[in-house]
């Protein structure tokens, strides 16, 4: 199987990610996935986003929190891929994949998952237009969303 | 737990942060017990820490890798990373 974290600068394709994660599933009944897109909050006028990231820290963090998953929930596999650099609208950002027996445990793991890469992985979001250059304000929502799990 | 003396800090800075502040990482001798009081410390030192550390509610800080609280003792430490709030997914 692919390895369980991974952390790129170039596009990847979460079809054929997604594929070959399910081929590797035998016991699980489920397999749930999220991909997140680049997509085009100033209407037509983002250029590209940047995503700045702690190397070093980032791999670890996204171990961490995968295998927080794995222990609260009962997975038979967890993927998680993030993208930095230089993303161009429509690219993918990134995707988690769950497998589990039943399909209750793999879509909580995914929504586990996405909650805390969202606002406890060391990445930071810039949108640039033609008018310049906008840091990715973090939202209420998602600590909200990271506390229901705590 | 109070370093009794100085330790050496490499201290990084990420997204607005590093730049209000003009540049990604440095090294710092401090006795400061917490990242609250290095951010004191820091912002003693001139107007872009001042400026980039107005609103500590606005901060977040990793120790050594590990996100930490702004009141986390740094006995011990030999890095910290002060960033905005993190915006992956």
């Amino acid at each position: 199987m692919a390895e369980d974290v991974r952390l790129l600068s170039a596009p990847f394709d979460p079809g054929t990610e997604l594929t070959a994660f399910t081929a590797a599933q035998s016991s699980a009944g489920a397999v749930v996935s999220f991909t997140g897109v680049v997509r085009d909050a100033a209407g037509g006028g983002l250029q590209h986003m940047e995503i700045e990231h702690y190397p070093g820290m980032t791999e670890t963090a996204l171990a961490d929190i995968r295998a927080r998953a794995c222990t609260r929930w009962p997975l038979s596999g967890a993927v998680v891929v993030h993208r930095h650099g230089i993303l161009r609208p429509g690219e993918v950002i990134m995707m988690v994949a769950t497998a589990a027996r039943h399909r209750a445990d793999a879509f909580a793991a995914a929504e586990y998952l996405m909650d805390y890469l969202k606002s406890r992985a060391p990445f930071w979001k810039r949108e640039v237009t033609r008018d310049g250059a906008t840091w990715v304000a973090a939202r209420d929502v998602d600590e909200v969303a990271v506390a229901r799990w705590e | 737990m109070t370093p009794d003396h100085d330790q050496t800090l490499d201290i990084l800075y990420f997204a607005w942060v590093r730049e209000r502040i003009g540049i990604s990482r440095e090294q710092v001798a401090s006795s400061a017990p917490t990242p609250r009081a290095l951010l004191g410390e820091l912002a003693a030192r001139d107007d872009r820490y001042a400026a980039a550390f107005a609103d500590t509610g606005a901060l977040r800080v990793a120790i050594d890798q590990t996100l930490a609280d702004l009141d986390t003792p740094l006995a011990g430490a030999r890095e910290v990373a002060i960033f905005p709030p993190m915006t992956g997914g």
